[in-house]
Formats: C-alpha cells, sequence, structure tokens
C-alpha cells in the first residue's frame, strides 16, 4: 500500500513546519522535537498494532515503555561488584523463591480438586514462600542498597554494548504483556483497558520503590550512549569547520550533530519497522486479523481462535513500545521512573494514533509528529495567550501570576479536545485506513 | 496478651482509614457502574471528573471563608460548599453528555469509542482542574479536625494504647452510609430509579415501554456527579486534594466495580470495601497489633508488613487478576461477559 | 367494505437492502385472533414488525381504526393503543414481576391497579411469584410476564411475535387459552406463529406468507381445511 499524494503532502508540510522551527526558534529545538517524533512514532505503530489491527485498547503504554527502559540500565551500565558480593546471591534466590511460590500455588490449584482444601493449601503455599521469600530477598536487598548509596546502591548492569539493550527492551515489554493478556483477553474488550492501566502503574511503582533494581527514583544517569555526546564532538575539527561554515556556535552545531546522530539510528529502526508492518499488515495474516477486528464473532464462527491471535498482536505491539522506551532512554542517556507519567506516555501517544488513522501504520507515524509538535509548541502558545489576556490585568496580582503560572496545562486541554474533535468530526484519521 | 490493646490499634490504623477509604471507593465505583450498566461503557474520565468537583467545592469553600462563613457547628466549611460543587459538575458533565457522548450513542459507535471519548474528556477535564487547583497539594479540611483524639480516648479508657476518630473519616462513613440507602431507595422505589433499572436491563424493551432514554441518561449523570463530587470531597478532606491522586483512584475504583460485578450497585459498594481493607490490610506494618497479641518474649521483631505502602496498587490489580481469571463477572452477577 | 379495526396496506420494504415484504397485507378486527404463518424466512416477523412501525415501509399504509399511522414510531403506536411482545428478550430480566408490570404502564399516569390486578387474575401464578425475578421464572411464566407487561397499557391490539417459542406443548396450550380470553374482553390479537396447526385453530382468520407475500388468507379454521394448504404447510 503506498502513499497517496496527499499523504506525502501532508508529510512535507510537517517537515516544512519543522524546517520553520529550525530557522525561527533553533535548530536544537528542531533535532529534539524530531527525535522524539520519532520515538513516538515508534510507539504511534506498536500501539497501532493493538487498535489498528486487531482493536485490543492498551491504556498501559507507559508501564511498556519504561519496562523497555529499564532493559537499557540492566543491559548498558557497568555491574557493581560489591554490590553482587554484598546481596547479589540473595535477591536473585530471592526472586527465584518469589517465582517458585506462585509455581507451587499453580500446582497445586491445577492438581487438587475444587474444595475448601484446596484454597487453603493455596493460601498456605502463599504465605510459607512469601515468609522464605522475604527472610532471603530482604536482607540481600538492604545489603545491596547499603553499597555506596549516593551513586551506586544498586547491583548495576551487564555492562553490554547499549544497542543491544533495544532488542531486550522489546522482549521484556513482551514479556509483561503476555502476563496482562493471558490473564485479561479473550473477556469484555474494556477489561484489558483496566488491566493495562494496573500493569502500568505497579511497573512504575516497580522502578520507583526497587532501589537495587535501578536506583528507584534516585535515577541512574549517565548511561553509555550510541552516538557521541555533544561534548566529545565540539573539540573535532570538521565540527569546527562545519560550525563555520553554517555561522553557528561550536557548541550548538556539535548538540545539532550528535542530535542528528539519534535521528539516524532512529529513522533506521522506524523504517525497518513500517516496512514489517505494512507487509504484516498486507499478508493473509494481516487480513485475517482485521477480519477478526470487523467481525469477532464470525470469525471465532470460522474457528478462528480469535484469543490467541489478539495475544501475539498484544504481545507484539507491546514489544514495540518497549523497543522505544528503550531508545528513548537511551537517548536521553538516563532512567528517571519518577517522570513516568501516563498522560504523556499513554494518553498522548493514543492521541496521536487517533488524529493520524488508526488502521494505517503511515497515519501512526504522522500523528506521532503532529502530536509531539503540538505538545511541545502549544506550551509557549499558551503562555503566549495568557499573557494577551491577563495583559489589562495589574502586574502581581494573584489571578495574573496564577493564569500565568497554569498556561502549562492548556496543553492537556489542547490535546484532549484535538482527541475528540478528531472521534467526532474525522473517526478516521489524517490518513485513512485502507 | 492484651487483645484489647491490639484491637485499638488495629482500629486506629487500619480498620476506621480503611473503613473511609471504602466508603470513598465505593460513592465512586457506584458511579462507574452505573454509568456502566446505562451507558454501556467503561467512564475512565471519572478520576478526573472527580477532581474537577472537588476543585469546585474547594473554590467555594474558600469564597465562603473569606466571607467570613465558616465552620458550621464545627464542621468542615466545605459541607456548605458541596451544593455549588454538585451544580458545577451535574452542569459539567450533562455538558460532556451533551457535546461528546450523545452523538456516538446517537450513531450506535462501539463501546471501545465511548471509552476513547471518555479519554479525551478525561484530558480536558485534567486540564481544567490543573488550571484552576495547579498540581500541588490543596488542604481545605478545617473545624474541628477530631471527634476524639488518641489522648482523650486513653484518658477516658485507661488503656495504653490510643485512638482518634476524625471527623473527615466519621464524616465519610456516615455520608456514604446516608448515599447508599438513598440511591438504594431511588433505584427501588421511584419512578425514575425504576426505569433506570428498565434501561440497563433491557433496553429495546425499555424503549418499547415508553421510557425516555435521554431521560435515563440525564439521570444517570445527574447521580453520577453527586456520587462524584461527595466521594472526591470526602477524599480531600481526609487525605487532602492533589489531582493526580484522584487519577489514580481510577484503578481501585474499576476494581471495586468489577469485582463487585460491573453493573451491580451492591457489588461496587462490597468491592469497594474488600479492595480498601485488602489494600490497608496488606500493606499495614501488624507488628504492634501483634506486639499486644503474642505472649511475653514472643514479641515480632520485624514489622509485619506484608508489603511496602507504595505497592497498594498492586494489591488492587492482584484482586483485579484474579476476578478476572476465575470469576470474570464479579461476586453479584454483573452484565455479562 | 368497512375498514378493519388495524390494517397492514400492501405492505413494500426491508431493513434498508433488498425488499423483504411485497405488497403484504395484514388484517385484524376488534375482538378478533389474526395469525401469521408461513415456512421460514416468509417474512412472518418482519410483516408484524412493518405494523408495529419497526420498519420503513416503501410502499402502503397502516391504519388504526381508519386513521393512517404509517409515519409514527413504535412509541407513539404504543400511546394509540397497540401492544407489542417481542419475540426474545421481552421482560427486564433483573427486576420483579410486578415491577415489570409497572415498567410496562410507564407511559400511564392514572392508577394502574385495577390493570394488575386484571393481569394478574389472568396469570394467577404471577400474583404468587410478583416479588420474585422475572429473570427466575421458567420459560413458560416468562412469557406470562412478556404478555402481562403489554397489557399494562389496555392496549386495543396485542401484537405477539411467536410466543410459544421454546415452551412445552403443555404451556403452549395454556398461553392459547389465555390469549382467546383476552381476545374476548375486546382486544384484537395479531400473532406471528411456528405452531401453524395449535395456531390457526384459535385464529379467526389466518395470513399464510410467503417470501414475503400473502399466500393464503382465509379464516381459520378454512385454512385448515385448505388441502393444498395442508399440503405445503402443515405437513400434511
Amino acid at each position: 500500500m503506498s502513499l497517496t499524494a496527499r499523504d506525502l503532502g501532508l508529510f512535507a508540510i510537517m517537515f516544512a513546519v519543522l524546517a520553520m522551527v529550525a530557522m525561527f526558534q533553533s535548530p536544537q529545538l528542531a533535532v529534539t522535537i524530531l527525535n522524539m517524533s520519532l520515538i513516538s512514532a515508534i510507539m504511534a505503530l506498536g500501539v497501532n498494532m493493538q487498535w489498528g489491527y486487531a482493536g485490543l485498547f492498551n491504556v498501559g503504554i507507559m508501564g511498556f515503555t519504561a519496562v523497555g527502559g529499564l532493559a537499557v540500565v540492566l543491559i548498558a551500565q557497568p555491574p557493581i561488584p560489591e554490590a553482587w558480593s554484598a546481596g547479589g546471591l540473595g535477591i536473585m534466590l530471592g526472586l527465584m523463591l518469589g517465582v517458585a511460590t506462585i509455581l507451587a500455588a499453580v500446582v497445586v490449584y491445577k492438581r487438587m480438586a475444587p474444595s475448601k482444601m484446596r484454597g487453603l493449601a493455596i493460601f498456605a503455599v502463599l504465605v510459607v514462600g512469601y515468609l522464605v521469600t522475604s527472610y532471603v530477598f530482604g536482607p540481600a536487598k538492604q545489603a545491596v542498597q547499603a553499597v555506596n548509596p549516593a551513586s551506586e546502591g544498586y547491583l548495576g548492569g551487564a555492562g553490554l554494548p547499549v544497542i543491544l539493550a533495544w532488542p531486550v527492551g522489546a522482549v521484556f515489554a513482551a514479556g509483561v504483556a503476555w502476563l496482562v493478556g493471558k490473564v485479561s483477553l479473550g473477556l469484555r474488550s474494556d477489561y484489558l483497558a483496566i488491566a493495562t492501566l494496573g500493569i502500568s502503574e505497579i511497573v512504575i511503582a516497580v522502578l520507583k520503590h526497587e532501589r537495587w533494581l535501578a536506583r528507584g527514583v534516585n535515577n541512574v544517569t549517565g548511561i553509555e550512549r550510541p552516538v557521541a555526546r555533544p561534548i566529545e564532538l565540539q573539540p573535532l575539527p570538521w565540527v569546527q569547520s562545519l560550525a563555520e561554515t553554517l555561522g553557528w556556535s561550536v557548541s550548538q552545531t556539535a548538540s545539532v550533530v550528535s542530535g542528528l546522530g539519534y535521528s539516524a539510528l532512529f529513522l533506521i529502526v522506524l523504517a525497518i519497522l513500517i516496512w514489517l508492518a505494512e507487509r504484516a499488515l498486507n499478508s493473509p495474516w494481516g487480513r485475517m486479523m482485521r477480519a477478526i477486528r470487523d467481525n469477532e464473532i464470525s470469525a471465532r464462527a470460522m474457528g478462528k481462535d480469535v484469543t490467541r491471535r489478539h495475544l501475539m498482536i498484544f504481545v507484539l505491539g507491546s514489544a514495540v513500545c518497549g523497543l522505544a522506551g528503550a531508545m528513548m532512554v537511551s537517548m536521553d542517556g538516563q532512567l528517571t521512573p519518577g517522570s513516568y507519567e501516563p498522560l504523556r506516555f499513554t494518553f498522548l501517544i493514543w492521541v496521536m494514533v487517533i488524529v493520524g488513522g488508526s488502521g494505517n501504520n503511515w497515519g501512526a507515524v504522522l500523528g506521532a509528529f503532529v502530536i509531539w509538535f503540538l505538545w511541545v509548541q502549544v506550551e509557549p502558545a499558551g503562555r503566549w495567550f495568557m499573557e494577551i489576556v491577563t495583559s489589562g490585568m495589574a502586574d502581581g496580582s494573584d489571578l495574573k501570576q496564577h493564569l500565568l503560572g497554569s498556561a502549562a496545562y492548556m496543553r492537556l486541554l489542547t490535546m484532549g479536545i484535538a482527541l475528540l474533535l478528531m472521534l467526532r468530526f474525522a473517526p478516521r484519521g489524517l490518513i485513512p485506513e485502507r | 496478651m492484651e487483645p484489647l490493646n491490639a484491637l485499638v490499634s488495629l482500629s486506629n490504623f487500619m480498620l476506621i482509614p480503611a473503613l473511609a477509604y471504602g466508603s470513598q471507593l465505593a460513592l465512586g465505583a457506584l458511579g462507574i457502574t452505573l454509568i456502566f450498566s446505562i451507558l454501556r461503557f467503561a467512564h475512565f474520565a471519572h478520576g478526573d471528573t472527580m477532581a474537577l468537583g472537588t476543585a469546585a467545592v474547594i473554590g467555594g469553600t474558600f469564597f465562603l471563608q473569606a466571607q467570613g462563613i465558616t465552620e458550621p457547628f464545627g464542621l468542615p466549611t466545605a459541607l456548605l460548599a458541596i451544593p455549588f460543587g454538585l451544580l458545577v459538575m451535574i452542569a459539567y458533565l450533562l455538558t460532556a453528555d451533551k457535546l461528546v457522548y450523545k452523538y456516538f450513542r446517537k450513531v450506535k459507535a462501539k463501546p471501545l469509542t465511548l471509552v476513547m471519548a471518555s479519554l479525551g474528556v478525561m484530558f480536558v477535564t485534567n486540564g481544567i482542574t490543573r488550571l484552576f487547583m495547579g498540581v500541588g497539594e490543596t488542604r481545605f479540611e478545617d473545624g474541628n479536625r477530631f471527634l476524639f483524639t488518641v489522648r482523650e480516648f486513653r484518658d477516658f479508657t485507661g488503656l495504653a494504647e490510643g485512638m482518634a476518630l476524625r471527623s473527615a473519616q466519621a464524616l465519610t462513613i456516615i455520608t456514604a452510609l446516608v448515599v447508599m440507602v438513598a440511591l438504594f431507595w431511588f433505584l427501588n422505589r421511584t419512578r425514575s430509579g425504576k426505569s433506570m433499572r428498565a434501561y440497563s436491563d433491557n433496553e429495546d424493551l425499555a424503549l418499547l415501554s415508553g421510557i425516555n432514554p435521554e431521560r435515563v441518561v440525564m439521570i444517570t449523570w445527574t447521580i453520577t456527579a453527586i456520587l462524584l463530587v461527595l466521594a472526591g470531597t470526602l477524599y480531600g478532606l481526609d487525605k487532602g486534594f492533589r489531582p493526580f491522586n484522584y487519577f489514580q483512584l481510577l484503578l481501585p475504583m474499576f476494581a471495586a466495580a468489577i469485582l463487585g460485578g460491573l453493573g451491580s450497585p451492591i457489588g461496587a459498594i462490597v468491592g469497594a470495601y474488600v479492595v480498601a481493607f485488602a489494600e490497608m490490610g496488606i500493606t499495614y506494618a501488624w507488628r504492634r497489633v501483634f506486639t499486644y497479641l503474642m505472649p511475653e518474649g514472643l514479641e515480632p521483631t520485624s514489622m509485619m508488613q506484608l508489603l511496602p505502602v507504595d505497592y497498594k496498587f498492586a494489591v488492587t490489580f492482584a484482586i483485579l487478576v484474579i476476578v478476572l481469571l476465575f470469576r470474570p463477572t464479579g461476586i453479584f452477577k454483573g452484565k455479562v461477559l | 367494505m368497512t375498514q378493519p379495526f388495524l390494517i397492514g396496506d400492501s405492505m413494500t420494504g426491508g431493513y434498508g437492502g433488498a425488499d423483504i415484504l411485497h405488497s403484504c397485507t395484514i388484517a385484524v378486527e376488534k375482538g378478533e385472533i389474526a395469525v401469521i404463518v408461513g415456512p421460514n424466512g416468509a417474512g412472518k416477523s418482519t410483516a408484524m414488525k412493518a405494523v408495529f412501525g419497526m420498519l420503513k415501509l416503501r410502499e402502503g399504509s397502516v391504519r388504526l381504526q381508519g386513521e393512517d399511522i404509517t409515519s409514527l414510531t413504535p412509541q407513539a403506536r404504543v400511546r394509540k393503543g397497540m401492544g407489542f411482545v417481542p419475540q426474545t428478550s421481552n421482560i427486564f430480566p433483573s427486576m420483579s414481576v410486578e415491577e415489570n408490570l409497572e415498567m410496562g404502564a410507564f407511559i400511564r399516569h392514572d392508577d394502574i391497579k385495577a390493570t394488575m390486578e386484571q393481569v394478574y387474575e389472568l396469570f394467577p401464578i404471577l400474583r404468587d411469584k410478583r416479588r420474585q425475578a422475572a429473570g427466575e421464572l421458567s420459560g413458560g411464566q416468562r412469557q406470562q410476564v412478556a404478555v402481562g407487561r403489554a397489557l399494562m397499557t389496555k392496549p386495543s391490539v396485542l401484537m405477539l411475535d411467536e410466543p410459544t417459542a421454546g415452551v412445552s406443548p403443555i404451556v403452549m396450550d395454556e398461553l392459547f387459552d389465555r390469549i382467546i380470553e383476552i381476545a374476548r374482553t375486546g382486544i384484537s390479537i395479531l400473532m406471528v406463529e411456528q405452531n401453524a396447526r395449535q395456531a390457526l385453530n384459535i385464529a379467526d382468520k389466518g395470513y399464510v406468507l410467503v417470501q414475503g407475500e400473502n399466500r393464503y388468507t382465509d379464516t381459520g379454521q378454512a385454512l385448515l381445511a385448505d388441502p393444498e394448504v395442508r399440503k405445503s404447510f402443515l405437513g400434511g
């Protein structure tokens, strides 16, 4: 399925707008917007697979993104031997005991006939398992967190190249998605939404509070980057001469070059994903998925295992979100669980998919660019708007201060209105499914 | 062994707070279940509209305080501002229905489209609330904060362990009880209430019987607005107002409604208390209670806390998962899958 | 010729796509029982729904007591005195029997006690179960609730879509007896039935539809006696 002239036109307008940002605001800003748009586009692709192909409503994008981000820390950070010797073994053993407890409970559930005894047995297994696990896990965790807590206090990672973390992030997210999907797919369609909302809250809670894992709210910073930092680029002769030709400062040039390096990497990933997604969508498999989406009952009647197909696509889509999460962390060079909020990572992506055109991969990509651009630019626009509104008021009045301070929230409002208007008047989006 | 002290300690730190929290959840979950049975979608804007309603009450409270009208009979001023909050919320939800949901009803959109629309409303509501209130915490509790304090209780009973009853908690529990009774009376005894149940039971037959669906929808939003404003105000009095906390209430409210059986009001209430007591019980440090209960020398040394408080959502989620795995229709059979 | 009490005259139409009814005419006189029978897919239920206004007619008209009601919605027709009992989901399952009846009388603002009493006299079992949720009753009892609900508006015409679908033969006979009783009170009955033989037995008038057209129209007894009808539609 190729793009029509109209679609290309829409993309061209978008890039013209970005070029104008580079010219009139600043090139760094344009590159930042571009990079986040590319990452958002990948997330939107993942969500579009779930929603556009299969009609699955995932409200836990934030969680899958965060799990992907965790992979970066676990893969790329150097291991911390003191922490490992202090409690690494205990933590690993504790985790295994925890898993063993759950497995034991499942075995009891499957083996015993339904009765009061079974309930008691499961309860006993869980209690004993919990006590043993926390006996092993608790002290080990304390020991690890006590190792140089100001800068470490966690186990560190595997010290592998950071690029490797991207696929691993996808796998992590896929694992979580499999668990959630297994539980909630095949039931009412809104149950999946509520279950994903829950899992993402939990993932974030774990990331924030399990300090032995990735330092929690203390953040992991200074993660190895796949692209040279601006500061490393600045002394290079070609960067300096480029700066001269462009008439920019060296530091500006270096940060733009560094940013563009990421853009190139992200573009490659995005291109591969789009290529795969488009092929999948137009294969017999993709047609079947859409047939299921449009008429689940008749698909079931034809003997399709709808729940299994749904699980598959849910896992795939979440994996893509995890990949994007890993990419984002490696671009920022830090994992900051405190900043993972559902409004940004879940609901914004949804607006992108709906605005772009659900069911169309190119639409999701365009939607990501448009919405991320608005998200960044509405705030200054809101401030400007508020300044006009408040221009008549006396300086220093409380109301004026309040209104100016509230400009930041204008963008939530704008996004909500954009979503509602699209749903109402153009439910098929900017680039409709065909 | 001092079981009495154990009981007092347990009541003070767990039973009373859980009862209050459960009452707040119940009011919220009732709204979710009502919307679900009448409009047939999961209302994701629930937490944020609750925040907006509470913000209106807070605005009214500050206005009254500025006028010098405060603390009726030592109760929080917010109670006087509730009618204002109700008006705002009813108007807001009815407007949202008219501008957003009504169209999707008319074209008979899929339920998920309505869920998506409620997401849009959530965004807008969220933005409006923050425009007025910012993201920080606002406290608006005034009046006599305690019905009795720990010291008063100790002096009165002579026990080592103390117990306090905050007015916000007492108010919450009493209000919730009154509201629930009133709601059930409305649903089971009045013409409008019965027409709502009829519509929820069998939409086509309700139409045939001459029940006006738009009226039923209007009543539903109005009741939801009342439940939301009360739940939000009580929650805010009890724990302070922060918009994000209200958003996070979404998960326990949904869990409560699903656990009880979506579409079943009594289920929503039971579900809410189960969720509240599970959350509090599993994240509560039982050491004190067991110190009183165990014979001397066998007192526990650890906190005896099953999970840190940060994981209370995990408890809710676990409940949700168990329900979905074993009894997706909930305790009281709600609407079919 | 005088106007029949209710008539769907030369009705042509369908659910948007191709026409299902082709110039089909169904009528019922005051206090009489008219039955629509025919093979599967003949458009029996569609014809009844057309009379009740649940289907847009391309041609033809529906007249009640001489008044043209073709453009009225089903709800408006209920107010005009037509009662309708759908084939499935015709009760409010979680509501009590009495509440079901109350909901049937939703459009009335006068005292409904007397009507409810009449329904209980017609279906005594419902009086015993009036506090029970209608969804917990047996199939035959549910049909009684459904008919009772429709009677609560004091209709002049009662339309029943396969009232005996899925109930046992004994219950079916019982239900037919009640329907005759209702007709005796002056209410016209228009009914679609799968059990053609039993239904024609109690019918004053029978309509045999095939592919949305009137094939045979006569009194119930005459149709039962007609060898053609017997052979093709009543299994010999």
